[in-house]
């Protein structure tokens, strides 16, 4: 059993890390962006996707999409997984959030497998669960197989209406045993963010503080499918919604897992559900391997836990130096 | 092992009649027998050739009787009303399935002669809900969605099968669990819901539904009935439709209602209590079920002829049903825009 291994919070800085950069950096990529000199390990959020000199779709293709729509020509996997749907209609805008609110920023993209299965577990935070919304499009948008993270969410999600079809449609399925499982041995990418409503409704002053990371099923799925572990920390998603205080009766009486104060919500009504526009910094850290502890690894609850202890460091860690790393909170 | 003589309860309904006609063909079999308590079609009769009928009810000690004086080695229990169409009588059905079940398998335990246990389930032991997995495999638990419904229903019948064959491990117990059937001369809920001109859906949620086509049903239970191969099998279409997704393809409109006047607004919408929507059925299209076919095509060796897909869409045009939302002209527009739209 390998030691929680201990990262240096002051680790490679971020201009130490050229490994990736293009010799000239600073100069003007593929695409005719010019890219800014600094920062060049950095994959800037819509990376070369381009296709065409508009940005108004093809009129024949749009009216094409509409035509398989409304004759319901379209291919929809056993958890519901509508691809085409969440590239055409979902993502468009959520990109625009991406680029223009929260100007994510994603690193460390090559630690994703090109295909096969792999577990992509995350810090969870913001009250809303943007963090996921946005790991999602900015592992379909940065990686180069364009792969769709299928993300595990709680039951709370599928027993709204409204919210639990735009789920399943575009591609995550409750977080249980079997699904995740599933979903592994068919070699996708999945997503999970073992804190739960712990961490998304942890207060404002908990901020980057990991919660405990569920009962550990994340690392007994993935030893049982033998997918490499891949800790993801998202920095900038925790300050969205500065939680002060949680008004516990009317959660309870709206069947929700907490009611937020915020300084804006709920004095100001929708308005105050508006996130703040933080500046964000998605990193996947190096996978790690589950296949040399053998099949049988998921029945010992001990190797669960350290691995699960291990993981939970590890995304910690990187948190702390992503952290430091940051200069300020709006404007990274 | 080769089947010798085989009793088929449920003949009056539409798998079983059509899988004592099948039988009756098969000149390997030596003797049919046919059980229900309503008389068969004429249509059905005619069918069923050298099949014999008899009328009687399983509910009944009789049956015990007809098994052990015709010798029977084969017992197939399709009489399990898993998908009633129309208003039934919630507790005649209930008295017929659970009870029914329980006299046949007393019978079938008393008689040294049968070999062989065919049961007819359905995949609506599963339950449909939030909480749910997206697919059932075999082991998953079995929740019924509702606690008076027939998934109820099947659930206890599945419990009774499991406990004769604890009683008799010599016989060979096949469990079928079917998805919802569909076909052109299928007659459910589902299939009355899909032919409704405007159809109401759960407001904000698009189940995902997995249709078996009748044709593969009933090879199904006839391959269960001729060979070896006890267990307990998923059986379902390939692929997955959205519930949203099937109307369209069957060219309906959809009227989303919140889940609470769904079965008022089935009533609305076909002028006739015709689409009597129980808690099981609201459950279904609310959060849909999908279940698992390895153990199908590998352990059992079928792999169904129709997909979902396929499936519905040969209920929709064996049932030549006039198309409500009209599209043609999106895929007329689409051509003279020059792109190469298929005509439909």
């Amino acid at each position: 059993m390998p030691e929680a291994e201990v990262i240096p919070l002051h680790g490679p800085s971020r201009r130490g890390v050229t490994s990736t950069a293009p010799a000239g950096a600073g100069g003007a990529d593929n695409n005719g962006r010019v890219r800014p000199p600094a920062r060049p390990s950095i994959v800037e959020h819509p990376p070369a996707r381009v296709k065409s000199d508009s940005w108004l779709p093809d009129l024949s293709e749009l009216l094409g999409f509409f035509r398989r729509r409304l004759t319901g020509e379209y291919e929809v996997d056993e958890f519901g997984f509508d691809a085409e749907l969440t590239e055409t209609v979902i993502y468009p805008p959520l990109r625009i959030i991406a680029d223009k609110w929260f100007r994510v920023e994603t690193s460390g993209l090559d630690n994703l497998p090109a295909s096969g299965g792999a577990l992509v577990v995350a810090n969870h935070s913001g009250t809303l669960p943007w963090d996921a919304v946005m790991t999602c499009l900015a592992v379909h948008d940065g990686h180069p197989a364009e792969r769709h993270l299928r993300m595990l969410a709680a039951d709370l999600v599928f027993q709204l209406p409204g919210l639990g079809s735009l789920a399943r449609k575009s591609g995550q399925t409750l977080a249980c045993h079997p699904d995740a499982e599933r979903l592994l041995a068919s070699g996708e990418l999945v997503g999970v963010w073992p804190e739960g409503f712990k961490g998304i409704g942890k207060p404002f002053a908990d901020r980057y503080k990991l919660q405990r990371f569920g009962r550990g099923g994340f690392v007994s799925a993935a030893l049982r499918s033998g997918v490499p572990i891949v800790p993801c920390s998202i920095v900038g998603a925790e300050e969205i919604y500065p939680k002060l205080a949680d008004i516990k009766p009317l959660a309870r009486l709206l069947g929700m897992p907490y009611f937020p104060v915020t300084p804006f919500f709920p004095w100001f009504g929708p308005l105050g559900a508006i996130p703040l526009p933080t500046k964000w910094h998605i990193e996947f850290s190096e996978p790690i391997d589950t296949t040399e502890f053998g099949e049988q690894a998921a029945e010992d609850p001990m190797l669960v836990f350290n691995l699960t202890d291990q993981v939970r460091e590890r995304i910690q860690h990187t948190l702390y130096r992503g952290l430091a790393r940051r200069r300020s909170v709006f404007r990274g | 092992m080769a089947s010798n003589v085989v009793l088929v309860t449920g003949v009056g309904g539409h798998l079983g009649g059509r899988l004592v006609a099948r039988l009756a063909n098969n000149p390997n079999i030596e003797r049919v027998i046919g059980v229900d308590t309503v008389a068969p079609t004429m249509r059905l009769l005619e069918r069923m050739g050298r099949a014999e009928f008899v009328r009687a009810d399983i509910r009944n000690p009789l049956i015990a009787k007809v098994i052990s004086n015709a010798d029977v080695d084969t017992v197939v229990h399709a009489s399990c009303t898993a998908h009633p169409a129309g208003p039934g009588r919630r507790t005649a059905i209930k008295e017929m399935n659970v009870i029914g079940t329980m006299q046949l398998l007393a019978a079938c335990q008393r008689a040294p002669k049968v070999r062989k246990l065919v049961v007819k389930s359905t995949a609506a032991v599963y339950g449909a809900s939030s909480r749910a997995p997206a697919v059932f495999t075999e082991d998953s638990k079995l929740v019924p969605s509702s606690s008076s419904g027939y998934s109820k229903d099947a659930v206890e019948v599945e419990g009774y099968v499991r406990g004769f064959s604890r009683r008799r491990p010599d016989v060979d117990v096949t469990v079928v669990r079917l998805t919802n059937l569909i076909g052109p001369s299928v007659d459910t809920v589902l299939t009355r819901y899909f032919s409704l001109p405007i159809t109401p859906s759960v407001f904000g949620s698009d189940a995902r539904m997995q249709f078996l086509h009748a044709d593969d049903a009933l090879t199904v239970l006839e391959q269960a009935t001729l060979t070896k191969n006890p267990g307990v099998f998923n059986v379902g279409g390939d692929g997955v439709l959205t519930l949203s997704q099937a109307i369209r393809r069957a060219r309906r409109f959809e009227v989303p209602v919140p889940r609470s006047v769904m079965p008022v607004a089935g009533r609305v919408f076909s002028g006739a209590p015709l689409v009597d929507f129980s808690t099981d059925q609201l459950q279904l299209l609310n959060f849909g079920r999908v279940v698992d076919t390895t153990r199908l095509k590998q352990d059992f060796g079928y792999t169904p002829k129709y997909s979902t897909r396929e499936a519905f869409d040969d209920y929709v045009n064996g049932r030549a049903l006039r198309p409500v939302v009209g599209t043609s002209w999106l895929s007329g527009l689409e051509r003279r825009l020059g792109s190469g739209a298929p005509a439909t």
